[in-house]
């Protein structure tokens, strides 16, 4: 393939040369932890200031002590291409608050009074960052807490410079995988991916309801032969049965535009309660497999 | 000095455009560039492409001297490049019979198209027709109510137009929805983007398509001047017929490449298009480029009187050609490209497109400076009927 060969022989160097002191950081110690209990991860996704900023962070402390083992706090964008409505509507809610990048580095900060163990991964879209400088995102995303970053529209290709700044600061970038990638792609990202892989399990966008168990298992088998960091697989997982399913067959289970939705429906009042309950029912669910 | 050569092989212009999209689209992407780098050297491709724009577009648009305009501005020569002249009246159906032919050879019988005032969805419905497959474009339902005229000619050409109801309801938003379609359905589905943005190799692939304008224009000038212009003028939403025109001109140094940008009530105001000129790189819809956005990184609406120059984001390549030196790119308002439209149609018995004639405004505002000898090309990208509704409004007449 020869529009990436470049950028991932530098990106090799980089870690090879450069690297090989590795950083511990929360998210492998939450995933050795659950190894060695013997449990899957789970992993819901929100938007960071959906419904509202004051929400967020109790939110965050509601979704751990109702079992999650790692939050994926989605940044806000007004263009999310990937996502589906779901998810599109809680960015636009955010959006209503101005909820920027700045903020959302402040909820990590205050949710990590409080809790200094749950990796906290930041998901989202590759023009904040660029508005802010990969260099100061990195050096304050450290200072507040974060753990790693998805940006969904920050293909391997196009990220050696991104991926270096994280590294200096110990930050995991966290990369896509999909039923699409083909074989030599895939080894190429499992060289340079940090934390663990997020699998797409289905075509499409976040929060389709058509996924195929058949088709995830015999995608993780061959992930596996090239990937030995945790692999969580998220799109399209929507209730108890799924969640439970793919728990048997992945290291990690995101849930995303499912508890977006119960956040929709629920009233301020009710909606942290709401967010618990589901998450409980996913975390017994999970637990089961 | 070499040729000019960009993109490079993975897509770039300089520090601009590349491939900034979900690891669900690049498989796609992928294939898209292989089969297109495999058709785009085949003669057989280029011989039915070369056939279909004659035969089925009407090209070559002729070269027209506006002698009278030229004669009533007092200075430089302006030349008209016709494009307005092609079936469905616009550059877009350059494009989109190159893509709608690509599509048939990989297979795919299902097309969709973003659009925002219409005119890409009409050009692709016009295809889809032509070639037998099936069309979905995505309109921002906004821009479905404004442009009822369009939707409807879309449907008559057995398209599906989707209202998006998403972000700001416009342009931006389709083009976000058309991904989402193609992501979902990229087995059988062909994307035909409409501009030279989005990720490799959309923005080489359009603007190979739209050089026919560049081309022809160059021998017609060898032709019926015995030389080439001055300088060429053209429109820059997206920027699909200023590359058209320009790029068969890059390497000839001597000849200006003007891109004019939609400054809508002003570029001091928060109501413009100008990517260009008061925008800063980021990265949206698949590639690295000017954006028009927030200090946060978010994008905001932008406002121009033509809806085919309000978008927020501009073709990579023109990021590249303002930044090496090699363009410039200046800013037309509302009311200066309403002056324009008004005059053409009665100086030369041409309407043209709101889009165009912000191309029109600056070669009336940059002829008289000049000597007579001088002769400035202008891209007449598109014919005005479609705005006459909005130039009636402006107006003070309802139709």
């Amino acid at each position: 393939m020869q529009i990436s060969l470049e950028s991932f022989k530098n990106l090799m160097n980089f870690f090879s040369e450069e690297n090989n002191t590795k950083k511990v950081n929360r998210i492998s110690t939450t995933f050795t932890a659950l190894k060695n209990q013997n449990r899957k991860a789970l992993i819901p996704f929100i938007t960071a200031g959906d419904p509202n900023p004051e929400i967020t962070v109790q939110l965050m402390h509601q979704l751990v002590q109702s079992g999650a083992d790692i939050i994926e706090l989605g940044v806000p964008f007004s263009d999310p291409m990937a996502d589906g409505p779901t998810i599109q509507r809680s960015s636009e809610r955010a959006l209503k608050h101005h909820v920027n990048l700045n903020d959302v580095l402040d909820m990590v900060a205050e949710f990590r009074k409080m809790n200094t163990d749950t990796p906290v991964v930041l998901m989202g879209y590759a023009n904040p960052v660029e508005a802010m400088g990969y260099e100061s995102f990195a050096t304050r995303a450290k200072d507040c807490g974060v753990d790693g970053i998805l940006i969904v529209d920050y293909p391997p290709e196009e990220s050696s410079k991104w991926v270096q700044c994280l590294d200096q600061q110990g930050i995991n970038a966290i990369f896509l995988l999909s039923p699409t990638t083909p074989q030599e792609r895939i080894e190429q990202v499992a060289k340079l991916a940090k934390g663990y892989i997020y699998y797409v399990s289905l075509k499409g966008v976040t929060g389709a309801s058509h996924l195929d168990l058949q088709d995830v298992s015999t995608m993780l088998k061959r992930l596996r032969n090239y990937i030995s960091l945790p692999i969580g697989v998220g799109f399209g997982i929507r209730d108890g049965a799924t969640a439970k399913a793919v728990a048997g067959l992945a290291d990690a289970v995101v849930v995303g535009s499912r508890i977006i939705e119960e956040i929709e429906r629920s009233s301020d009042a009710e909606l942290l309660d709401n967010a618990g309950n589901l998450l409980r029912t996913l975390r017994k669910a999970v637990d089961s497999n | 000095m070499s040729a000019y050569d960009l993109p490079s092989k993975d897509g770039h212009f300089g520090p601009y455009g590349g491939i900034f999209v979900a690891e669900t689209l690049i498989s796609a992407l992928e294939d898209l560039r292989e089969q297109y780098e495999y058709f785009h050297n085949d003669p057989d491709f280029q011989a039915e492409f070369a056939y279909e724009l004659k035969h089925y577009v009407g090209r070559p648009s002729p070269i027209y001297h506006a002698k009278r305009w030229s004669e009533h501005l007092g200075g430089a020569q302006i030349l008209l490049k016709r494009e307005d002249l092609n079936h469905t009246g616009a550059h877009k159906i350059n494009n989109t019979v190159g893509q709608a032919l690509l599509a048939r050879r990989m297979g795919k019988k299902r097309v969709i198209a973003e659009t925002g005032a219409g005119q890409h969805g009409v050009a692709s419905a016009t295809v889809a027709a032509r070639y037998g497959m099936e069309c979905v474009v995505y309109m921002g339902s906004e821009d479905v109510k404004r442009q009822a005229t369009n939707v409807y000619r879309m449907k008559l050409l057995g398209a599906t137009v989707v209202p998006v109801e998403s972000g700001s309801r416009t342009l931006k938003d389709a083009l976000n929805e058309a991904m989402r379609d193609w992501v979902t359905n990229v087995e059988n589905t062909f994307y035909i983007i409409g501009t030279v943005a989005g990720p490799h190799p959309y923005p080489m692939m359009v603007r190979d398509f739209q050089a026919v304008i560049g081309n022809e224009a160059k021998a017609q000038m060898q032709e019926d001047f015995n030389r080439q212009p001055d300088a060429l003028i053209a429109c820059v939403g997206g920027g699909s017929n200023a590359i058209g025109l320009f790029y068969p001109y890059i390497d000839d140094i001597k000849v200006r490449l003007i891109g004019v940008e939609a400054a809508g009530k002003g570029i001091d105001t928060n109501q413009h298009a100008a990517t260009l000129s008061m925008g800063k790189p980021g990265v949206l819809h698949g590639n690295r480029t000017y954006l028009i956005q927030d200090e946060h990184g978010q994008i905001i609406e932008t406002h121009s009187i033509s809806a085919g120059l309000d978008y927020p984001g501009v073709g990579p390549e023109h990021a590249w050609l303002k930044d090496c030196g090699r363009a410039e790119y200046v800013a037309i308002t509302d009311d200066e490209a309403l002056g324009a439209f008004h005059t053409l149609c009665r100086y030369e018995g041409i309407m043209p497109a709101l889009e165009s004639s912000h191309a029109l405004a600056y070669a009336a505002k940059y002829a008289p400076t000049l000597p007579k000898d001088k002769l400035l090309l202008v891209n007449l990208s598109g014919r005005g009927d479609k705005d006459m509704a909005t130039v009636a409004q402006m107006s003070g007449l309802a139709l």
